[in-house]
């Protein structure tokens, strides 16, 4: 996979507990232009270890002299989101992938319903910029805990005009999901980003009101969840490598020195999809790209989110 | 590299000819002696010096009469460039990376300037030269798509990516190998491979549609596709089908070598930046059989090709009425010696 170099251009406290990085490429030329939706793939060199984490581009698609991420800091994360708050400083050199786009705007939809929980305003900030471009019809639905703690707000109120709608949870406001999405007209399209109770009431709010399938998007970002330490045999290299509670399989495939393909790392691209030779059964399939009756039969594994509880796991690698 | 431009035709007299270095270089396709559709993708990355990937797109001595060809195609029916509305950030993605790689990998022939959203494109073979402004099609003379899509060699298809799919919603289609971008505007991935022999059985289908799905900004991929057909015609459409179809009755033993052409298409397949679209390029190659038998390996092993192909393919491609012609004519190169794996000439 190609990455680009860039730098750290500029890092700015948002809240307590965000912060917002500016990225330009290294030698001063222009980054690739980009979809509203899209996310980079960022490489951490830690001491000991690498990090790549997957952060929405929130700035405008058309500015191709930086990019604009935010991260928030995860006390309980495998290190990728704590790594860029306490050692990314300005000036810093870091490698990103090509923007890839996994939450794109349906060029077709009469109306766009954006649904954001928190951090998770970060993939609609550059949407929004598309959709004020093309002059669709939207509506961004903005929940946080307390405007305190929300990121963005006056800029998006700035953005947005008539179109923003905020929930400060501190303030005892909720989103009435049941009510927004049972009145929106047909050809409506609704995109949501946020926690994963957020992510879930959504989707099972609209399909329950008869949403069609294609016109309900989420995007999820959760990392590789941490899980227990296990070992695995890739047959193909002959080696069996261990892979540490905190690491997903895929980076420990990796750190072994083993090629392995990969894209999005978040188990929703299918391209680094390994095929199973032998297992006990113990697969854990944490990606949405496998269907059901393929996670039974446990005949492949998507290591970059995958694990095994089970006594053993060989791979056709 | 300066190229020196054929003056030749794809219609009426057929003057089309391949120099010695363009046999050389043709993109000949198999590399086995057996063939059938496969997921046979791979990372459109830079080639060897002189081939046909050594540039994102390919621009050799037929470049300036293939230009003038497709001309004269779209005059005679605009409808081989339709594009739907909701394309145009496609559209303008194209010329961008068109120009740019252009521009870059043949500074003899094409200059891109770029003053801001203002941009002077040069393109010194076909003697145009256009100030527009990026993002406003009233600057050009046509929809950026349609402008660029002229100036170059081969088809190309806008692909929309929406409900875990890819629809063809724009197209400049002078080239095709018997398909129509009229009947094709706005069908879905499974919609336009239908006609398709084996594919679908094969399931080749839905992991191609995965892969591309998947594709990335400045990661293009490419595959070569191929089918035979009788004079070095480009415009062989299903509209057109009175004017070409008819020249197969005029393939016998004497005229086979002549007449047959393997027609090898170079598919490229580009995420867009802005659009979050595909651009699907099929770059199309022409050679008689004749010209393939300058290199006997090509000759041996396009005749084993053929002899072992699934009638099912043969009837698809439509080369059932002389494909034994080409079989009998081919086996007079064959001499039974074991090809090792691999499509190179010599």
């Amino acid at each position: 996979m190609s990455t680009i170099n860039v730098k750290v251009a500029a890092i700015e406290a948002v809240t307590p507990l965000i912060k917002h990085f500016t990225l330009v490429h290294e030698d001063g030329s222009e980054l690739p232009s980009f979809s509203g939706g899209s996310h980079i793939v960022v490489t951490m060199d830690a001491e000991g270890r690498t990090y790549r984490n997957p952060y929405s581009l929130m700035g405008s698609p058309t500015d191709t002299q930086a990019y604009h991420i935010s991260v928030r800091r995860q006390e309980s994360s495998r290190g990728g989101s704590l790594f860029m708050h306490e050692h990314v400083h300005v000036g810093m050199r870091l490698k990103i992938t090509h923007p890839v786009n996994l939450f794109s705007l349906s060029k077709l939809a009469h109306k766009h319903i954006l649904i954001a929980g928190g951090i998770g305003i970060t993939p609609f900030m550059s949407q929004i910029e598309d959709l004020k471009r093309v002059g669709a019809d939207y509506e961004l639905h903005y929940a946080f805990r307390a405007y305190e703690q929300a990121a963005f707000v006056n800029e998006l109120e700035e953005m947005c005009e008539g179109h923003l709608h905020c929930y400060a949870d501190s303030q005892g406001e909720r989103i009435d999901l049941n009510a927004l999405l049972s009145q929106q007209p047909l050809g409506s399209h609704v995109y949501v980003c946020g926690p994963s109770p957020m992510v879930v009431a959504v989707l099972e709010t609209a399909r329950n009101l008869g949403w069609p399938e294609n016109n309900i998007h989420n995007e999820e970002f959760s990392s590789p969840p941490v899980g227990e330490p296990f070992k695995v045999q890739l047959a193909k290299s002959d080696i069996e490598i261990q892979v540490p509670a905190e690491m997903s399989m895929l980076e420990a495939i990796e750190a072994a020195g083993v090629k392995a393909d990969s894209l999005c790392r978040g188990g929703v691209c299918g391209r680094c999809e390994l095929t199973v030779l032998e297992t006990d059964g113990g697969i854990e399939h944490h990606d949405h790209y496998l269907s059901d009756s393929e996670k039974v039969s446990c005949r492949s594994i998507m290591p970059c989110v995958s694990r095994t509880k089970g006594k053993r796991l060989v791979l056709d690698l | 590299m300066q190229l020196n431009f054929n003056d030749e035709s794809f219609r009426d007299d057929y003057s089309y000819k391949n120099s010695p270095g363009a046999i050389k270089r043709f993109p000949f396709p198999f590399a086995e002696d057996h063939y059938m559709y496969s997921v046979n993708i791979e990372p459109h990355t830079k080639g060897a010096q002189g081939s046909v990937y050594e540039f994102t797109f390919d621009v050799d001595e037929h470049y300036v009469s293939e230009c003038l060809d497709k001309i004269i195609t779209l005059e005679q029916d605009p409808g081989r460039y339709s594009a739907l509305p909701h394309m145009m950030d496609a559209q303008w993605d194209f010329l961008e990376l068109a120009m740019t790689s252009m521009a870059n990998d043949y500074p003899e022939y094409f200059t891109l300037t770029k003053n801001g959203n203002v941009w002077t494109w040069e393109n010194r073979p076909l003697d145009i030269m256009d100030t527009f402004t990026f993002g406003d099609a009233s600057t050009l003379p046509s929809e950026p798509f349609e402008y660029m899509g002229r100036q170059m060699q081969g088809d190309f298809v806008l692909l929309d990516q929406r409900d875990g799919t890819l629809y063809s919603d724009a197209g400049i289609v002078t080239s095709q190998a018997d398909w129509s971008l009229a009947f094709n505007t706005g069908m879905s991935w499974q919609e336009w491979h239908g006609p398709v022999p084996k594919v679908t059985e094969l399931g080749v289908l839905d992991r191609a549609l995965k892969y591309l799905l998947n594709l990335q900004v400045g990661n293009p991929v490419r595959r070569l596709n191929w089918t035979m057909t009788v004079n070095p015609r480009l415009d062989t459409s299903p509209e057109n089908y009175p004017l070409w179809a008819i020249d197969r009755n005029k393939v016998n033993n004497e005229t086979v070598g002549d007449l047959v052409n393997l027609r090898v298409e170079l598919q490229s397949l580009f995420r867009l930046p802005r659009s979050n679209a595909i651009v699907f390029g099929v770059r199309c190659y022409l050679m008689s059989l004749k010209d393939i038998t300058t290199y006997p390996r090509w000759a041996k092993r396009l005749h084993r090709v053929q002899k072992d192909l699934h009638p099912d393919l043969i009837e698809y491609k439509g080369m059932t009425s002389y494909h034994r012609y080409v079989i009998d004519w081919l086996a007079q190169f064959d001499d039974g010696e074991v090809l090792a794996y691999g499509s190179h000439p010599e």
